[in-house]
């Protein structure tokens, strides 16, 4: 993606983001609340069109090849967007079927994606029943019926326990190894994004830095956490919702050149 | 690419086509009916209101007025009002489901699909239109009991009304749906707009005698033609004096003209229509 810019009214909650994903990569994307990564993140999974910029996700590109990007893209939202008066098999099979997965294969995948996440034995019970963390799973698993490319996972862990917490880490590595799946994740949690392959942090809406965790530590000082790192890049300031400070000062050039952009 | 390993079930996901957009009809479509029949309550519910309706309330308006209607029975006159109310009720809290489905996110799983947004919108409707007509045919049943025979042309031209009534105002409550996001304030807009119309419809009285500018609201209510062509169906087939079927099912009059049964049925197809068309309208635009 490049250049990838969002606004909503006059405050800009995505700057000029360029980054590219390599297929199969774990790729942590990282910033402190409001910093605009579930907006880009909806950019790239065709929810929210760019203001300007463009943006392509396993080679189809977000805004003239919606339907093929969502062809291959698997979601997990922060928030819950399961069925919850339909069994855990219900909410899997009607998945499938709405992304047209072939019928006949359908028990099969159902069956390993439930095994994965050890909600087999639980299949024929409605989602009401299940714990917050049986849910996230199951969603987890709901997300790659369709055994796409890249698997978004926005806070995938985030108010779970640590068993679930590292059980689902343990999926994302399966995942990686058995289907080649891109991981594309946000967490704020920073033992998790140790193990990303490469991460990205973003701040007011632009990308800051981008590298390995451990090129980042390096970058910060020799005995550096990634909890440093991040602070070292995004300061120490607590915000929820970005502030519009600075942004402002940028309006009239912004909306010169999101007009040219869109046009 | 999807590297598969030997015990990989991978499948793969068509180029959205028409086919895309019939199966995510009919998944919705099910969705709904498969929720209902998981509702034992719900269907309890949905056995017991249209009783209610038919027998408490035309029973109990029989002891107000049981020398105006000429010897008719009250509840053979409500009962194709009581057919209007249930229909109302049930395609309204259809539409209320699909508010709840954005409250609990669940929408959302629908919109991120490869398939469009009407297809969702037809299949909502399409729900609950199913669950509709079928309480409708709850109520077609217990015509003998309000003295209504069971005729094949009567039940047939009553229920071929019900599956069009059911779908257009499913339809408009999707609408409303599409409009309003909460979903307390969607039952509460929906009571305010649902209430009136009924009480205008001529469902539980007739409309004829009303004073001139509530006459000119029930003819500018579309629940108005959606209980009049069923009551001059069943009130067709009754044995009943002129009299009483001037004063009970005198049809719908514009400026003396008499609407035909035709035109009503037209009517609630266009607004059934023009209603699925601006909600998906609105559901493709925003968001």
């Amino acid at each position: 993606m490049s250049d990838l810019t969002k606004n909503y009214g006059d405050v800009q909650a995505v700057r000029d983001a360029s980054f590219a994903v390599e297929p199969g990569e774990v790729f942590g994307f990282l910033g402190p609340n409001g910093a605009g990564k579930s907006t880009t993140i909806n950019m790239l999974c065709t929810l929210a069109k760019p203001t300007s910029g463009t943006a392509s996700v396993g080679g189809y590109d977000v805004v003239t090849q919606r339907d093929d990007v969502r062809r291959h893209i698997g979601l997990v939202f922060q928030e819950p967007t399961l069925d919850v008066y339909l069994t855990g098999e219900q909410n899997l099979r009607m998945h499938a079927e709405l992304y047209g997965v072939d019928a006949d294969l359908i028990p099969a995948r159902m069956r390993q994606m439930l095994d994965m996440v050890d909600l087999w034995d639980r299949r024929k019970q409605a989602v009401r029943t299940y714990s917050g963390g049986m849910r996230r799973r199951l969603e987890i698993a709901r997300g790659l019926m369709h055994s796409p490319r890249v698997l978004f996972l926005d806070e995938p862990t985030i108010g779970l326990d640590p068993q679930t917490r590292s059980s689902i880490w343990s999926y994302i590595r399966a995942l990686r190894e058995a289907e080649g799946t891109t991981i594309f994740l946000t967490t704020h949690y920073m033992e998790e994004a140790e193990v990303c392959d490469r991460i990205a942090i973003m701040d007011r809406g632009e990308i800051v830095v981008l590298d390995t965790p451990t090129a980042l530590k390096k970058s910060v000082g020799r005995r550096a956490s990634l909890d440093d790192v991040f602070m070292h890049y995004t300061g120490t300031e607590i915000r929820d919702g970005f502030s519009t400070s600075g942004v402002n000062v940028n309006r009239e050039i912004m909306r010169a050149m999101t007009k040219g952009g869109r046009a | 690419m999807t590297v598969a390993t030997p015990e990989t079930v991978a499948v793969r996901v068509p180029v959205r086509s028409w086919r895309s957009e019939v199966r995510a009809m009919k998944i919705v479509w099910r969705r709904d009916l498969i929720r209902f029949v998981g509702d034992p309550t719900r269907i309890l519910a949905w056995l017991i209101q249209p009783l209610l309706f038919l027998f408490v309330l035309g029973t109990g308006l029989q002891s107000l007025s049981s020398r105006s209607t000429h010897g008719v029975k009250l509840t053979t006159f409500v009962f194709p009002g009581v057919l209007g109310m249930v229909l109302v009720y049930s395609a309204m809290f259809s539409a209320a489901s699909f508010v709840w489905d954005r409250e609990l996110g669940f929408l959302r799983e629908l919109t991120v699909a490869p398939v469009g947004r009407s297809s969702i919108l037809l299949g909502k409707t399409l729900g609950g239109m199913t669950i509709a007509a079928s309480q409708g045919v709850i109520v077609l049943a217990l015509a003998g009991l309000v003295q209504v025979p069971y005729r094949p042309v009567l039940l047939l031209g009553v229920f071929g009304f019900q599956v069009l009534i059911a779908f257009t105002i499913t339809a408009f409550g999707v609408m409303v749906a599409t409009t309003i996001k909460q979903a307390q304030t969607f039952t509460n807009v929906m009571q305010m707009l649902v209430i009136p119309m009924l009480f205008l419809s001529g469902a539980l009285y007739p409309i004829s005698g009303l004073p001139a500018w509530l006459g000119v609201l029930s003819k500018l209510n579309p629940l108005t033609y959606t209980v009049d062509p069923m009551r001059r169906i069943v009130f067709s087939h009754l044995h009943i004096s002129a009299a009483a079927r001037h004063t009970l099912a005198p049809g719908v009059t514009w400026w003396g003209w008499h609407v035909p049964v035709l035109l009503e049925a037209a009517m609630v197809l266009v607004i059934g229509i023009t209603s699925l068309g601006v909600a998906v309208f609105k559901f493709t635009r925003t968001e």
